[in-house]
């Protein structure tokens, strides 16, 4: 048993406040991902759980026990931090028995623990180096390592794979992803602002924005059906396109008149009252496709072309939108700046939202 | 500098200039007392120090045999013998190149000459030193008075150091005075070593209300001059029974040291890695143990920085040690009050001044060069990443 419930999570910093309310549950064995921007909190409410920034309001349960003031080392938790954060002046096996010594454990505890965690981790050889002997990569080993040891009901990982190198983060990523295969149990909570690590690893991915909680769920639940426009544009790369657009007719299928002339029949359901209302449409650049004649959804001229081999990403300027529609092609396409184009989208992948951005599936 | 391929070569040349010259500046009184200490107080006022490395012509005075080692032969009193190797004063086989006998003269004639001088009396000196002294009259008991050029080679004593360390006489003797400073000093380091490590990282990681305003507080008592605080604090010495001691002069040691010690140390700690802390939090340590051990080990380099500073500053210091330690008794005077003694007593004797002063500067000097790269470390903390 090891569940986290926060409910109604407030952080305040005088008069300001950050966190408006964080209502979650985990379950146990649960890997979920903390996705937002820089400054939505995401790293704030990590650290509230952790026990390192005080609660200002609300509750925090683990296990059902109330744990607002306990102090970090009662909450059974462990934190690996995006710095690493090993303790520079003590070998890497000191690094990893420190918790444990200060715990007062036996030597054949924490032999067998230390050996165990750097097993799993493949740490052996390294055990009696001190860390600036060691590169990016193997001391975020150790400072998973350090959090093995501590046999804790709850992970917490603080962007942890920031500070390492592309093909070094890849692989890193795939052992955390092993590593939470071998200890089913455990429920690990992992702030991030990569999407592909959040998409890859999360169970359950947890959106913030500026304080809020926007949107919890798996990873393909919020690719595909976003609760608002800010979910909506964040996940996803490049983002989902957005364009303006009036509700034609309502009913099982929604046709909509985009600002900029075309027009699209969305198979989303809609009221009758919504008929006539501003609506804003989205389609992901992956779903576009190159039109030829009149049925294009949007025309444009492109003003960007990134040719990245296995796809082309065109910008187009379109009437009607500010933002130029980005759309992702397969292969490579042979077109220069300045082309005028036609583009089409998958009906069947659209979204619709209303004016305050909140999506027609969840009204 | 015209043809220099970088416009930095002109300031790379004037930093390395002013760099040699202040090196210079140091190093030269510094050897100066060194080599001085080891000459004789005879040597000291024929040349300076710089002369006595080399072998250098020196003008000495000898004295040929007396009226004991005169031979009458026809009527006139011959001496004859080495000047150079007979006797208890002699100096042994030197390279000589002229000799006189009168004071006024001293370099009036030739190796192998023959002088001839009041009353008839005459004087031949060779090159190895075998001298013919010729006289009418009887010769006085002591022997004539020669005057020999001659270049001597180097020569060194440790005379003085016997006299100052180890002379049984209370005026010359520092070794009591030497191990004063060291009672003195050395508590005078550690004592606020200890409490400001403690300080500093109460201010850098311990949230408490008023802290700001404490380490405000802190760097406004680095301007106040220790002069301020010299009577009062006596006085209050004395009422609460401290009186003058060892125990005083630590306490004002401390407390005069206790500013920039925190202040250097709090913004050492205060640049250790948070996250370092906060990871140290989640294990479970308390205040104390992130402390010890953590802080303390991480924050080294910056204890011995300050260390240094303290050391050097209390073993050089006369003002503190006069107030609150010197009493009449004289029992626990310090080094550099028994130097200013010594100015007084033996102050034309340079030979003991500079074994005093090269004595007194001489435990500075190892501990500045085993831990000049701590020194240096320490004052860059945080300036530089990594440093």
């Amino acid at each position: 048993m090891s569940e986290l419930k926060l409910t109604g999570i407030k952080k305040s910093y005088g008069s300001t406040e950050v966190m408006h309310g964080i209502d979650l549950d985990i379950n146990e064995g649960e890997f979920v991902v903390f996705v937002g921007p820089s400054g939505c909190g995401k790293s704030t409410l990590l650290r509230m759980i952790a026990g390192l920034e005080s609660i200002s309001g609300g509750e925090l349960q683990i296990n059902g026990v109330k744990v607002n003031d306990y102090p970090p080392s009662q909450r059974g938790i462990a934190m690996v931090f995006q710095s690493y954060a090993l303790y520079p002046h003590m070998t890497v096996y000191d690094n990893m028995a420190f918790g444990m010594r200060i715990a007062k454990a036996s030597k054949e505890e924490i032999e067998e623990r230390v050996q165990n965690a750097a097993n799993i981790l493949q740490l052996g050889p390294y055990l009696d180096r001190l860390p600036k002997a060691l590169s990016g990569g193997q001391r975020q080993r150790v400072a998973i390592g350090r959090a093995i040891c501590r046999d804790p009901k709850v992970f917490l990982f603080d962007e942890p794979l920031s500070n390492l190198d592309a093909a070094l983060r890849v692989a890193t990523r795939i052992e955390i992803a092993k590593l939470k295969e071998s200890m089913p149990s455990t429920t690990m909570i992992y702030v991030t602002h990569d999407q592909v690590e959040a998409m890859t690893l999360a169970d359950r991915i947890v959106v913030l924005s500026a304080g809020y909680l926007e949107q919890v769920g798996s990873p393909i639940e919020l690719y595909e059906r976003p609760a608002n426009l800010f979910v909506a544009q964040f996940i996803g790369s490049p983002a989902m396109n957005i364009v303006t657009a009036t509700v034609e007719t309502a009913g099982a299928k929604t046709k909509v008149k985009l600002a900029g002339g075309g027009a699209a029949t969305v198979p989303i359901k809609s009221d009758k009252e919504q008929k006539g209302a501003k609506v804003h449409l989205g389609f992901r650049p992956e779903d576009m496709t190159v039109a030829s004649g009149k049925d294009a959804l949007v025309e444009g001229v492109i003003t960007l072309v990134e040719a990245l081999g296995e796809v082309t990403n065109l910008y187009v300027e379109v009437a009607g939108s500010d933002d130029p529609i980005v759309a992702k092609v397969p292969g490579t396409y042979d077109v220069k700046r300045g082309d005028r184009i036609a583009l089409n989208a998958d009906a069947d992948k659209m979204h619709l939202f209303n004016e305050e951005g909140r999506s027609f599936l969840y009204l | 500098m015209a043809s220099s391929p970088s416009s930095q070569a002109p300031l790379t040349w004037a930093v390395n200039i002013s760099v040699i010259f202040l090196v210079v500046l140091w190093l030269f009184p510094t050897l100066g007392l060194f080599v001085s200490s080891f000459r004789t107080a005879d040597q000291i006022t024929a040349s300076g120090w710089w002369a006595s490395l080399t072998s250098s012509e020196q003008i000495i005075q000898l004295r040929t045999g007396g009226r004991d080692a005169a031979k009458e032969v026809d009527g006139v009193f011959v001496v004859e013998g080495n000047i150079l190797t007979d006797g208890d004063e002699a100096p042994g086989q030197l390279e000589i190149s002229a000799f006189g006998v009168s004071s006024r003269a001293v370099d009036a004639y030739k190796i192998g000459d023959t002088a001839e001088f009041n009353k008839g009396k005459t004087f031949t000196l060779n090159a190895d030193g075998s001298y013919k002294l010729t006289s009418p009259d009887k010769l006085r008991k002591r022997g004539q008075r020669v005057f020999v050029t001659a270049v001597l080679p180097p020569s060194f004593s440790t005379e003085n150091y016997g006299t100052i360390l180890f002379s049984g006489t209370g005026q010359d003797n520092m070794a009591k005075a030497f191990f004063n400073t060291l009672t003195v000093t050395i508590p005078a380091t550690i004592i606020p070593i200890l409490i400001a490590a403690f300080a500093a990282y109460a201010l850098a990681w311990m949230e408490f209300p008023g802290r700001a305003l404490l380490i405000a507080a802190v760097v406004g008592l680095l301007v106040v001059p220790l002069q301020l605080a010299l009577i009062p604090l006596l006085q209050l010495h004395n009422n609460v029974g401290i009186g003058k001691g060892y125990l005083g002069v630590w306490l004002a040691h401390t407390g005069f040291g206790l500013p920039l010690a925190i202040y250097l140390l709090r913004n050492y700690m205060v640049g250790l890695p948070r996250d370092i802390i906060e990871n140290a939090k989640v294990d479970g340590a308390t205040d104390f143990q992130i402390f010890t051990k953590i802080i303390l080990p991480l924050s080294f380099p910056a204890l011995a920085s300050f260390a240094i500073f303290q050391f050097l500053w209390t073993w050089n210091d006369l003002l503190v040690a006069k107030v609150f330690l010197i009493d009449s008794t004289g029992q626990t005077t310090v080094m550099t009050n028994q130097i200013v003694e010594l100015l007084g007593t033996r102050g034309g004797n340079w030979e003991i001044l500079a074994t005093a002063a090269f004595i007194s500067i001489a435990v500075p000097l190892v501990v500045f060069f085993m831990l000049q790269r701590y020194l240096v470390r320490g004052l860059l903390a945080g300036s530089v990443k990594g440093g």
